[in-house]
């Protein structure tokens, strides 16, 4: 599936996850935060750029794992992304959809 | 002699004890298994005990009688692991070395996790079913409850068996409607997935049957507390769920044998090689069953799948060639829909689960991913396959390790 974001056009599944991570930038996150009612605030990009770290390291995310980062505790990480955050944050950062639910 | 050691006589060590005992010689091969329990328990049992659909007898017995002969079964304690010596130490001191270790070791419920679930409420009205005793203290509340909010949660995955909790929604319903009491219940699901299950497909089919049961839906929930006082599951982001009557899948964890040991992960999982079943860490340690980290359903039906693998590659490991047999993911479920009926789910790490029929392509009989009395037969036939065929390590005929594409629905 393809969809224009910011005026770039992206490839995404049919969840609305970006396929090609090489196609975010900061203003597609930008566009995708603005589709899920969030206003980025520099608090926001240090997590986005921390789950987008640990995607290039191949490290799976949970929940569980972000609290214990030393980033940002899950009570933050609500406030920050508030309806079903890693999910949420994810599809901002461009990067799929966690897959620690097996 | 050389020795090979098998932590836990679960599932998965009984199996790799059976094929193992029956490949390799005895005279260049010892082989121990460690297990401190001496009851073997058939775990998808617990899904049925608190409705008092089994009985604690149908689902125990003797450890020792699915040990087959020549292999030593070590009635002891495990204190930790240590893979640079190539021992295992056991509580009172006992060293056990080894030439080659299979970790068998399982996942267990950690309630603990989650501050408020070990309350005052613990056992009175929050309840588990993913131990002998939960169950049990779950039936003897199921008995006598006359009715209220009937909460079914999932604290966080990975967990064993993740269509259980579904199951026990299901059954419930069955339960309370046999009891004619269905109209006193309200039954809510709550899950921190977006949907019922974890597979697209799956997920909208089990969903249906929700809604068919009147069984209400909560997702995206990730508990934070539970409050005692006011009966409440409280999530991170503010939300609150009110109940009468809580039965909790709590998180799970790897045996706090491998958090002594330094070899697993933030819970305590061991990493695995997912095709191979190696460790990561270490060549001449395996890996199977829930104990390990790799993403596949944590069931049975997995440790047998990769039981049959894994005992092809420690022949070719041991006799110094690669190992070539690779685990595919295969889980192979059974999902009780109550009523006497179940469905059937077949799935590996690149196909999710569809419609069509199991074992044999096109004729079936069971049918995968719709309900019917068949599929419910079949999991009541299991309970006997299980204790006379998987745990001593039998091939199930028409049944193979690897996932068959044929006689599947995929787009």
């Amino acid at each position: 599936m393809e969809k224009t974001i910011a005026n770039t056009l992206l490839s995404v599944n049919e969840e609305g996850y970006l396929t090609d991570f090489s196609q975010w930038n900061e203003d597609v996150g930008e566009a995708l935060a603005r589709e899920t009612n969030i206003s980025m605030t520099p608090r926001h990009w240090e997590v986005i750029r921390y789950l987008q770290r640990e995607y290039k390291n191949e490290v799976a995310l949970s929940i569980r794992r972000i609290g214990k980062s030393g980033v940002v505790d899950i009570k933050e990480f609500y406030q920050l992304f508030p309806i079903a955050p890693l999910k949420t944050a994810s599809k901002i950062a461009g990067i799929p959809k966690p897959a620690s639910c097996i | 002699m050389k020795r090979i050691l098998i932590l836990g006589a679960g599932t998965a060590g009984t199996m790799m004890a059976n094929h193992l005992r029956r490949n390799l010689s005895q005279d260049l091969w010892e082989i121990d298994i460690v297990e401190e329990r001496s009851e073997h328990h058939y775990q998808p049992g617990y899904l049925f005990l608190p409705f008092d659909i089994y009985t604690p007898d149908d689902i125990t017995k003797p450890v020792r009688e699915f040990i087959p002969k020549g292999v030593n079964l070590v009635h002891d304690h495990l204190e930790r692991i240590e893979p640079e010596e190539q021992a295992v130490v056991m509580s009172n001191g006992d060293r056990l070395h080894y030439d080659l270790l299979i970790i068998a070791t399982g996942t267990k419920i950690a309630p603990e996790e989650t501050p408020g679930m070990l309350g005052p409420e613990w056992q009175k009205s929050i309840f588990d079913f993913y131990t002998f005793e939960g169950s049990l203290a779950l039936r003897n509340k199921l008995r006598e409850w006359e009715g209220g909010r009937l909460v079914v949660h999932v604290t966080e995955m990975p967990i064993k068996c993740p269509v259980a909790p579904l199951e026990f929604a299901f059954l419930s319903d069955s339960y309370f409607k046999n009891k004619k009491m269905r109209d006193k219940v309200e039954i809510t699901y709550v899950t921190p997935l977006s949907g019922a299950f974890t597979k697209p497909k799956a997920s909208t089919a089990l969903q249906h049957l929700l809604d068919e049961k009147h069984i209400h839906i909560e997702s995206d929930f990730a508990v934070e507390h539970i409050d005692n006082d006011s009966k409440m599951l409280v999530d991170y982001g503010g939300r609150s769920i009110p109940f009468d009557l809580l039965v909790t899948v709590p998180t799970n964890k790897g045996d706090a044998l491998l958090e002594r040991s330094g070899m697993g992960d933030d819970l305590n999982f061991v990493p695995t090689h997912k095709t191979t079943l190696q460790s990561k860490n270490w060549p001449n340690i395996f890996v199977l069953g829930d104990a390990t980290d790799i993403a596949t359903s944590k069931a049975g039906s997995v440790a047998h799948f990769e039981a049959e693998i894994l005992t092809e590659n420690i022949l070719n490991y041991l006799a110094g060639e690669p190992m070539k047999e690779e685990f595919d993911g295969h889980a192979n479920c059974f999902v009780e829909t109550g009523e006497g009926k179940a469905l059937l789910i077949d799935f590996n790490y690149t196909h999710e689960p569809v419609e069509g029929t199991f074992p044999l392509p096109g004729i079936g009989p069971l049918r995968l991913l719709k309900e019917n009395r068949m599929n419910h037969m079949g999991k009541l036939a299991f309970r006997w396959i299980y204790w006379n065929m998987l745990l001593k390590g039998n091939h199930i005929p028409f049944v193979s390790a690897k996932m068959q594409e044929a006689g599947k629905a995929f787009d």
